[in-house]
């Protein structure tokens, strides 16, 4: 398996670090309450379809990166910057 | 006071050929690692141009010849490897010395894309990584750097610690590739 990293192109699986779901670019303020602590600490809606994983380019550039794939079809539909997709929130 | 003798990482070791690739220690000189700060690319690259002769290496490129390079080493990071970096380019960037840290060798011959693509996942075919083109990547367990600087020599970059594994794993890729004639 190979991923795109926007920075180095096309790389292969084993130059990445795995993370899990982009959940931590949506981490509540301090305050938010024990309620948004406890759906971000612990829980995962699970869907079939479109998810979004975060990786880090770990042997390469060292970028995190978010991947966007499908649980249904596997396709890896493509990856971005994990500091453009926070700072495009903000 | 002591006179201190410096050792290179792969100290007293003789270019080793194996079928038609070799692999020899460069001297790399000074290296200091270059991380600009927000916003400062172009002054850095004039600084840069203006006392080494080169501009800051884009993305998976490097900059300068064989004297004194600039090679890109991970994101918005950079190394100064053959030449000691002016305090100027500190206006601009997070100097960090890294000299005596890396181990730095050369692959040169026909085979020698050939004996990389055993250590390493790197898509090294001449139209896709060109002369100048280089990249952090594995080389077998290792983190390293990899630059081709010619048709068929590239510049290996490891930790100087990983001297004796580099040296074990490319040894071992080369005398597969001579086996197979």
């Amino acid at each position: 398996m190979r991923l795109s990293c926007p920075i180095c192109g096309e790389r292969d699986i084993r130059e990445f670090y795995y993370q899990g779901a982009d959940v931590a670019l949506n981490r509540p303020a301090p305050d938010a309450g024990d309620d948004a602590w406890q759906d971000y600490v612990y829980l995962r809606d699970n869907q079939p379809g479109e998810h979004r994983d975060l990786w880090q380019h770990e042997s390469g550039c060292g970028s995190w990166i978010v991947v966007s794939r499908n649980t249904v079809t596997h396709e890896v539909s493509g990856a971005k910057l994990a500091k453009e997709m926070k700072r495009a929130k903000a | 006071m002591v006179d201190l003798i410096a050792k290179t990482p792969m100290n007293g070791f003789v270019p080793l050929k194996l079928g038609n690739v070799t692999l020899s220690e460069m001297a790399a000189g000074p290296i200091t690692s270059i991380s600009p700060f927000n916003d400062t690319g172009k002054d850095l690259s004039a600084a840069l141009k203006a006392a080494h002769g080169m501009a800051v290496p884009a993305a998976n490129r490097s900059t300068g010849k064989a004297s004194a390079r600039a090679i890109w080493f991970g994101r918005e990071q950079f190394i100064l490897m053959g030449c000691e970096a002016v305090q100027g380019l500190a206006n601009y960037a997070a100097l960090t010395d890294q000299s005596d840290g890396w181990t730095i060798v050369e692959l040169k011959g026909a085979g020698a894309a050939d004996v990389l693509a055993r250590v390493t996942p790197l898509d090294l075919r001449s139209h896709v990584f060109k002369k100048g083109h280089t990249a952090r990547s594995d080389l077998m367990h290792m983190a390293s750097s990899i630059t081709r600087t010619g048709d068929n020599t590239f510049l290996i970059t490891v930790f100087r610690s990983m001297a004796g594994t580099l040296l074990h794993d490319l040894q071992r890729a080369m005398e597969g590739v001579a086996s197979r004639g």
